[in-house]
């Protein structure tokens, strides 16, 4: 079960010779049914595998739109308890579809690592990415998930330099997430030819699948990306769509499914020189 | 937590991890780890350089100001009929406070480094300021972060950042207070990696910085005891100071962490209470959790969020603490009181009556409790209180909280 998840939808989609899709959405905005109307939708929108955010009132690594997409989840009174309730949710319809937990270290720590990765694993996460929490710190929360089958995804950076790199790696499990800016989420824009060589470098340092993401939010950066990457991960575009659809009184699901679709496509075709329609 | 066996060297922390126990640590994303890696160790090669030492002592002495005065208050000693009561005068050094220490050994090794551009938080704006002012000294170009809510309420020291070539950039995000203006200069950091030095005001944040405040902010506390010496003939019985992030108090305490004989006591902000949720005290109403990059006690709610600190002290308003005050509390051999808003008012009162000296309204809050720390340890005894800061920059708030227009 779970991670194992990860490992055959990557497994299969090698076999297809292409990139996953890999939509970012937060939990609970811009409420929680909108949410898992959202999430139940992405799979048949193209989405490959899923990263759900957690709020956390002080995301240090995000930039505005992610920023804020915590602050509107937060006070619709979004929890971590919540989003697994969502989890859960999803999972009733979907048993194939990774999912992938992204936030901040304290609310887990409130919970208890071997507390939250019990119930994590119950609810049918496959893996997490914790932004504040770097290799020297993780021993304790990569222990927990470990037990339950769950990956813990490591973030490699342009300052991950190659004498760093297997400090990064050394408990990689399911892929790992390049940050293909140094920057927060949302800002600057990812370069595929920059991007390249470094994805090669992690990838065959880990053996693992490499996912790049942060600065990714047109269809043809996708695709782009998609032609170097194993996975291309698109967040802030995401939740920007979702606070344009509430701004202008649009149906969001709908809105946010129809960019995934978008975005999704143009990475499914990228390999074959096709253009995404 | 249990709590944990008291060490034999109290000195001898953080260990190689950058713990304190089990307090401290490097909680950054990925981008930073490198950075912080790199000033840490091109913090301990300064530390261990004596050329680095001397130039900064050098600015202390010509510069700052230092050694600050320790001066017997004694018409304070006086009223309260206890412990003799010593001021150190910290408020006296350039800028009007403590701040100023880290800020010239910290951007001393920014140069050392060959950063070229500075960036800073500030909450009541003296670290702003501090930092502003080492800048404009040593021409680098300074960005300070300050939450738009202190912007509003600490205009003054805003415009004096502006005078010395700073550029205050207000937060909105989050609660736009100080560990908004936290997150921002974080974000810049991860933003501008290359160049950019991230100059944190409180002794708090990840290894290296906790332990890198408190060695600049302890030649408070080594002064202190060489002055108690000469004027008393022995160490204090206790030494008080107050808590934000906690930088002046650890700068005190750490250079009498092994005499177990004196006292260690630090005094949080309550804001309007501890019954209340309007406070400060991240030891006394808080559990230990993860922010800003370090394991610390923490106000959160119980889902681990960060809730919002309320002072009427804009340089307490933080809702953590460094994590060494966090292990010395845990170990027990410091001790952590509270100051309500009003109790500090009435000392900040007190103080100008009394010695003609108009206390931080930071620094109050270490007064407010000094009556009672005199009185417990009697006639005989000797008692330390730093005086973090100035209260000039706090006029306005005290004329607004005795209803009065100036
Ligand atoms: C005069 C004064 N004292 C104390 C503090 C609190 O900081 P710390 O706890 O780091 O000494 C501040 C912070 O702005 C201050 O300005």
């Amino acid at each position: 079960m779970t991670k194992s998840r990860i490992d055959a939808r990557f497994a299969a989609l090698k076999a297809e010779g292409r990139a996953a899709f890999i939509p970012y959405v937060m939990a609970g905005d811009p409420d929680a049914a909108t949410a898992l109307a959202i999430l139940k939708g992405l799979p048949d929108a193209g989405a490959d595998l899923i990263e759900v955010g957690f709020p956390f009132s002080d995301p240090m690594a995000e930039g505005p739109p992610i920023q804020r997409a915590a602050q509107r989840a937060l006070a619709k009174g979004m929890t971590l308890k919540g989003t697994l309730d969502l989890i859960r949710a999803f999972r009733e319809g979907d048993q194939a579809t990774p999912l992938i937990l992204m936030g901040y270290l304290n609310p887990l720590v409130t919970w208890g690592f071997e507390a939250f990765a019990r119930d994590a694993a119950d609810a049918g996460v496959d893996g997490m990415i914790v932004v504040d929490c770097p290799p020297e710190e993780a021993d304790p929360l990569a222990d927990a998930l470990e037990a339950h089958g769950m990956a813990l995804i490591f973030l490699t950076t342009p300052t991950t330099d190659d004498k760093r790199l297997p400090t990064v790696i050394r408990r990689a499990s399911g892929f790992v997430y390049y940050v293909s800016v140094a920057g927060v989420t949302g800002v600057k824009e990812a370069d595929a030819d920059a991007v390249a060589p470094h994805v090669e470098r992690v990838r065959r340092a880990s053996g693992l699948p490499v996912a790049v993401g942060f600065g990714i939010k047109t269809p043809e950066r996708a695709s782009a990306i998609a032609q170097v990457a194993d996975a291309v991960v698109v967040g802030s575009a995401l939740v920007d769509e979702v606070a344009e659809a509430v701004d202008l009184n649009e149906d969001v699901t709908r809105r946010v499914l129809s960019k995934v679709n978008s975005l999704a496509k143009a990475v499914r075709f990228a390999r074959r020189g096709l253009t995404a329609v | 937590m249990n709590a944990p066996a008291r060490p034999n060297d109290y000195t001898a922390y953080p260990d190689a991890k950058g713990r304190f126990g089990d307090y401290g640590g490097q909680y950054v994303p990925e981008t930073l780890m490198p950075l912080v890696h790199e000033l840490d160790a091109a913090y301990a090669a300064a530390k261990a350089d004596p050329a680095f030492q001397a130039e900064l002592a050098g600015y202390l002495t010509h510069y700052v100001g230092r050694p600050s005065p320790l001066y017997f208050a004694s018409r304070l000693t006086e009223h309260f009929g206890g412990a003799k009561i010593y001021l150190k005068r910290e408020e006296l050094n350039h800028t009007g406070s403590h701040k100023i220490n880290n800020c010239m050994g910290q951007i001393l090794l920014a140069m050392r480094m060959g950063k070229t551009r500075i960036i800073a938080e500030t909450g009541a704006g003296q670290h702003g300021v501090a930092t502003a002012t080492v800048c404009a000294r040593f021409g680098l170009p300074c960005v300070v972060y300050m939450g738009a809510v202190d912007v509003e309420r600490q205009k003054p020291n805003v415009f004096r950042m502006n005078l010395l070539g700073a550029e205050v950039r207000p937060v909105t995000s989050g609660s736009a207070t100080l560990k908004d203006a936290m997150n921002e200069a974080l974000r810049d950091w991860v933003t501008n990696v290359h160049d950019t030095y991230y100059l944190i005001g409180t002794a708090a944040g990840m290894h290296p910085y906790p332990e890198m405040v408190r060695d600049f902010q302890a030649v408070i506390g080594r002064e202190v005891r060489e002055q108690i010496v000469e004027a008393e003939g022995r160490l204090p019985d206790a030494v008080v100071a107050c808590v934000g992030g906690g930088s002046n108090a650890i700068g005190l305490f750490h250079p009498f962490l092994n005499d177990e004989g004196v006292k260690l006591i630090g005094v949080e902000a309550a804001g309007e209470g501890m019954d209340t949720d309007r406070h400060a005290a991240a030891i006394n109403g808080g559990r230990p959790g993860v922010l800003h990059g370090n394991m610390t006690y923490l106000l959160q709610d119980r889902e681990g969020q960060i809730t919002e600190a309320h002072s009427i002290s804009a340089g307490l308003d933080y809702p953590g603490i460094g994590p060494e005050h966090s292990w010395l509390h845990d170990v027990g051999r410091a001790t952590y009181l509270t100051a309500t808003d009003a109790e500090s008012l009435d000392a900040f009162m007190l103080l100008s009556r009394l010695e003609g000296i108009l206390p931080a309204i930071e620094s109050a809050h270490a007064l407010a409790r000094i009556g009672e720390i005199a009185r417990d340890l009697g006639k005989d005894g000797v008692v330390v209180l730093n005086l973090s800061g100035r209260g000039d920059k706090d006029v306005n708030t005290v004329a607004a909280h005795l209803g009065r227009q100036i």
